[in-house]
């Protein structure tokens, strides 16, 4: 125990040997390249392999190879490496590749503000390759939660296999803070459920539609297959229209199902008020001063602060809402996850966006003054 | 170690190979088998990468593990295989077209020696979306994006995975009888090891371009290509060189310092410190250890720096926060404290410095010019002070003696974090300095 001066890329690298992640692959890039720099410190100690890929298109297939493989596997860039990874997050999910994937959002689009802060890949991250089907996201709002969402981000994706983002932001990533890792209390570690030797292997055999199948690692006890191409329970090519949609089917619901265990919020609601700010990541914290300021009037609001983006918390989003009149979601982009707030407001209830993308924190005074708060 | 022969490495079970008659990609399909049936390797062993392309669909017709992935990409899956498990044979497959969309992957496998075998199915042109043009289209040659005869050069794929740095390479033709054997002597290679096969596509580019198992040959020719075993140039394979790398250059992970509290602290609110200097003022460094000095103290703290991307040169900036409560929000928006140390930081932070509010205090190395600011201003000799203690101690300088105006926590906690985190040398340097900057405005 005890306190050190971190920045939430180095606790991001600190929750990945948590889980006990012994492979990385990643390709430089502002302000994400200091997670690889830690991982090429961390991960080779332990007997495994960090690498620099020669893109990041190189990354992301070095990574969900070798998380078929069996390896813990994580990889970093910020948003427009994301463009690259793209065509291949959408293999990890066709493949149910168990992964963790950190975006340290920058400003975009294209190079944008290499060095600044923005959160304007929300929902580019759920709609981040073709075909369009569930992705999993969680947003740290500290140096703590960087680090304990990690840790729990490659729980979700053993647990699921699936792809599992990191949604962070410059702002948490190379910003320094006060912290004690070792008193942050985290769940025990989820291992990947492996078909036990002597079985038959399918590698994507599930019985009901949100079943996970049990994996087999390639050079482990089985013959092991993996294709990007659609394909049965064998990982054998389909072309049978039913066969294909019952894949799609689990693909969906083994995430969309699990939306209420993924649910990682923050709620902080009070009974009877009728202002309820839903935020995430950096932003969060500037909706906590506003809260503070608020109830420092003798004035009733309420806050929900949302750790999983993706899927959408639909339950605690709806619990938040139940009697509020006005919704503020405060975000560091042109309005973004408002959307699924909108899609969720109750009728009547007012949704106001606070948004900025000029590199700058939605600052505590600008939720007062365009939330209606003064 | 297996007791069973293995007579094929290929399986039925899910028909014959889907290939047009007389494609090439039936006779290196049959390579490879022959390859694989010499070697008895253990199937469990063996991992078959594809990618997109017809050859791609070959991976599901052998009973070894099969990884089929994205277009020109079969040579990172191979690698990432390998990297997570070095005692896999790992066999990537590969068309021309992917050589040319997947052209960095050959280049950097082949620098890197990773121990895969990359078979190419070289028939020049993309059989699977309709005969277009590759990478080694022959000049001249009629596909259906070249419909005049193509006007761009072949890429020479041997030649350019030797002037990278490749260990094992051939050349030949799928007619070539000891193609199993090279296969096989590929596949027993520790380091990278690539073949490139001609051969025909009977759907497209041999009926346009009136090429058979003859003219093939006489390509091959005409380019006045090497064929057969081109290079043979063993060197330590990745696996084993990144292992022997690490094991030699490691330095020992220090166990990390953690920070107790020492010291009182007279913050009673949230505070905001901006420090302005010059890269190589070891403005960033001497920040953090303000930062660790006030944790020291029982205090919260944060750090945000701006610099350019070219670090050696122009501003460098250190917003700092410390609070006795947990920070929200992390930004500066009315700096408590704002040092400038150089005409650097002061022309990076002007329009910020016009600005201060009058609660600010702003402390200034003596010889800049200021614009004009509310905040009350305290000029300090720094440059003069840090010359006589140390040209790179100047933030140190400068920060001790705001310490010892302002009395936020000890001067002493600031020593503490200093001695915690530098190495001796330096840490002796940076006390001087800070006894140094404790006198400037002791007095």
């Amino acid at each position: 125990m005890g306190r050190e001066f971190l920045e939430g890329n180095e606790a991001i690298a600190r929750g990945a040997m948590k889980a006990g992640c012994d492979f990385f692959a990643g390709y430089p890039i502002t302000p994400a390249s200091s997670i690889l720099h830690y991982m090429l410190e961390l991960v080779p100690a332990i007997g495994g392999t960090a690498i620099q890929a020669e893109d990041e298109i190189a990354s992301m297939g070095f990574c969900i190879a070798a998380a078929m493989a069996g390896r813990k596997v994580l990889t970093a860039t910020s948003g427009p490496g994301i463009s690259l990874y793209s065509e291949n997050v959408g293999l990890a999910i066709m493949g149910e590749t168990p992964m963790v994937i950190v975006n340290i959002q920058r400003q975009g689009p294209a190079t944008g503000s290499a060095t600044k802060g923005a959160e304007g890949d929300i929902q580019f991250t759920r709609w981040v390759t073709s075909g369009g089907l569930p992705i999993v996201a969680l947003s740290p709002a500290t140096v703590g939660e960087a680090y304990e969402l990690t840790y729990r981000a490659f729980n979700i994706a053993e647990q699921y296999r699936t792809p599992v983002f990191i949604l962070a932001n410059k702002e948490i990533g190379v910003t320094r803070e006060s912290v004690d890792l070792d008193a942050i209390e985290l769940p025990p570690l989820v291992k990947r459920k492996k078909v036990p030797k002597g079985n038959e292997y399918l590698p994507h055999y599930f019985e009901r539609l949100t079943d996970v199948p049990d994996i087999s690692d390639f050079g482990g006890n089985h013959i092991a297959r993996f294709t990007t191409s659609t394909h049965d329970k064998t990982a054998y090519l389909t072309t049978n229209p039913e066969i294909i949609q019952e894949m799609i089917d689990h693909y969906a619901a083994k995430i969309d199902e699990a939306a209420d265990d993924m649910a990682l919020v923050r709620e902080d609601l009070e009974d009877g008020a009728e202002t309820l700010i839903i935020s995430y990541g950096i932003i969060s914290r500037s909706a906590a001063v506003t809260v503070q300021e608020v109830r420092s009037r003798g004035e009733k609001i309420s806050s929900l602060v949302l750790q999983t983006l993706w899927p959408v918390s639909k339950a605690a989003i709806t619990k938040a809402m139940d009697g509020v009149k006005k919704v503020i979601v405060p975000e560091m982009n042109m309005g973004q996850y408002l959307l699924e707030i909108e899609r969720l407001a109750p009728p009547g209830v007012e949704v106001i966006g606070v948004d900025r993308m000029d590199t700058k924190l939605v600052s505590p005074a600008e939720i007062l003054e365009k939330g209606g708060l003064l | 170690m297996s007791a069973t022969e293995y007579k094929t490495y290929m399986t039925d079970k899910i028909g014959p190979l889907p290939f047009c008659p007389g494609c090439g990609h039936h006779m290196l399909i049959k390579a490879l088998d022959k390859a694989l049936i010499k070697l008895q390797l253990d199937p469990k062993n063996v991992v078959v990468v594809t990618d997109i392309g017809c050859i791609g669909l070959s991976d599901r017709y052998f009973i070894t593990n099969a990884f089929h992935g994205l277009h020109g990409r079969s040579i990172t899956y191979a690698c990432g295989l390998k990297l997570a498990r070095p005692e896999l044979t790992v066999i990537a497959l590969k068309g021309d077209g992917g050589c040319g969309i997947g052209g960095t992957h050959l280049l950097n496998v082949a620098r890197r020696n990773i121990g895969i075998t990359l078979l190419v199915a070289n028939n020049f042109n993309y059989g699977m979306t309709g005969g277009q043009h590759s990478v080694t289209t022959p000049t001249g040659g009629v596909t259906s994006t070249t419909p005049w005869g193509n006007v761009e050069g072949p890429m020479d794929l041997c030649g350019t995975a030797i002037a990278a740095g490749a260990a094992w390479v051939y050349r030949g033709t799928v007619f070539d009888k000891k193609l199993p054997d090279m296969l096989a002597q590929a596949i027993e290679q520790p380091g990278f090891a690539m073949l490139d096969v001609w051969e025909l596509c009977t759907a497209y580019y041999s009926p346009r371009n009136q090429i058979k198992k003859k003219e093939l040959e006489a390509l091959l020719d005409s380019y006045g290509f090497k064929t057969g075993l081109l290079v043979d140039n063993p060197r330590a394979e990745y696996s084993v060189h990144y292992r022997e790398a690490y094991e030699t250059g490691k330095s020992v992970i220090k166990k990390k310092t953690k920070i107790d509290t020492k010291f009182d602290n007279s913050v009673r609110k949230q505070t905001g410190i901006v420090i302005a200097g010059s890269a190589g003022q070891k403005i960033k460094s001497t920040a953090t250890l303000f930062a660790e000095a006030s944790m020291y103290s029982g205090l919260d703290a944060t750090q945000k720096d701006d610099y350019p991307i070219t670090v050696m040169t122009g501003h460098s900036i250190a917003e700092i926060i410390v609070s006795p409560e947990r920070i929200d929000y992390t930004a500066i928006d009315e700096p408590d404290y704002f040092i400038v140390i150089s005409e650097d930081g002061l022309r990076r932070a002007r329009a910020r410095i016009e600005k201060l509010p009058e609660t600010c205090t702003l402390y200034a190395e003596e010889t800049l010019e200021l614009p004009d600011t509310k905040a009350r201003i305290v000029r300090l000799p720094l440059n003069e002070t840090a010359k006589k203690v140390g040209r790179l101690s100047i933030a140190v300088v400068a920060l001790s003696a705001v310490l010892v105006d302002t009395g936020l926590f000890p001067v002493e906690a600031f020593g503490t974090a200093i001695s915690a985190f530098q190495k001796k040398k330096i840490a002796d340097i940076n006390l001087k300095a800070m006894e140094a900057g404790s006198e400037l405005l002791n007095a």
